[in-house]
């Protein structure tokens, strides 16, 4: 057990190790996760698009 | 015009780079994910401590790789804009304005990750430093582009204004590269360089290498899905994009 405490201890850096991997690790997980919002809610509006204009020409 | 030439151009045009687009964002997605796993299990369990900075060293793992592809992919955009005012190709815009988040997202991670490592190292969370100054000005620029581009209603328009400023910005990247040596202020200088090797130990280079990739590869994959949305935003009118598989649905 105490190897896990000590691991996250990083040998009194936490604060600066964890710091920085974990600010990196949120951004670089959440600028895919924008990023798949954005393509959902772009598929979607196409979509709506492509119905109006079929709508309009039949 | 030999077929070579006209090939080349075959993937300047958004809806033949969509799907190819998309198979490499694919690629490089699975790539990054692998790379990281192994990147991040080198860093912290196989590259051994370091004698005078400890465990605290570590985080120039993630450092190191961020500030290369804060410059990396600046200059990649700069040479996408160049692009676009020479050929007038409008995917070559769109592939600038794609990575311009991304470089912002990894100079703000060099910058946050530097302060994070120069606390405990220099005593000091921010240091009016020749190198951690260039690469502020760096940040600024990608920002600047952002909103310049975002400001501008006009998609050509902002797209000739962006490349303006993206090409008059280049000259910083070569500043903040040099700027550990011409002006020696605290950040030390490059231990690793593509002419003298590296003064680093094997397995430490060896990680911090594979997360170099690893960033890479996850920038390619962003930059891919970026660039596939910017397409499909400025062709949202036309009929391939109404005719794809996901929008008939």
């Amino acid at each position: 057990m105490d190897a896990i405490k000590d691991f996250f201890y990083m040998g009194g850096y936490a604060l600066y190790v964890w710091g920085s991997f974990g600010v990196t690790a949120l951004l670089m997980i959440a600028e895919p996760l924008v990023l798949a919002g954005k393509r959902r809610e772009m598929i979607r509006r196409l979509r709506r698009l492509a119905r109006l204009q079929s709508e309009q020409s039949s | 015009m030999s077929s070579r030439i006209l090939n080349w151009f075959k993937f300047s045009s958004p809806a033949t780079f969509y799907p190819l687009a998309g198979k490499i964002q694919k690629v490089a997605t699975v790539t990054a994910v692998v790379l990281l796993l192994i990147g991040l299990y080198m860093s912290f369990f196989v590259a051994p401590t370091d004698y005078k900075q400890g465990e605290g060293y570590r985080i120039i793992f993630i450092h190191v790789p961020a500030a290369w592809m804060s410059m990396f992919i600046y200059m990649v955009m700069a040479f996408w804009a160049a692009m676009g005012l020479v050929f007038r190709t409008r995917l070559s815009f769109m592939m600038a304005r794609a990575l311009a988040p991304t470089g912002a997202l990894m100079t703000f991670i060099a910058l946050w990750t530097g302060a994070f490592w120069g606390k405990p190292m220099w005593g000091a969370w921010w240091v009016w430093d020749a190198r951690l100054t260039s690469e502020l000005i760096l940040f600024f620029l990608y920002i600047g582009y952002i909103a310049l581009q975002g400001a501008i209603p006009d998609v050509r328009r902002g797209d000739r204004a962006g490349a303006i400023l993206a090409l008059v910005g280049v000259v910083n990247i070569p500043i903040i590269y040099f700027s550990v040596k011409w002006w020696n202020t605290l950040h030390q200088g490059a231990s690793v360089s593509v002419t003298k090797g590296s003064s680093m130990s094997a397995i430490m280079l060896e990680a911090m290498l594979i997360m170099t990739f690893a960033f890479w590869a996850y920038s390619i994959a962003v930059a891919m899905a970026r660039v596939r949305l910017v397409i499909l935003e400025r062709e949202r009118d036309t009929r391939w994009v109404s005719e794809l598989p996901e929008v008939r649905g």
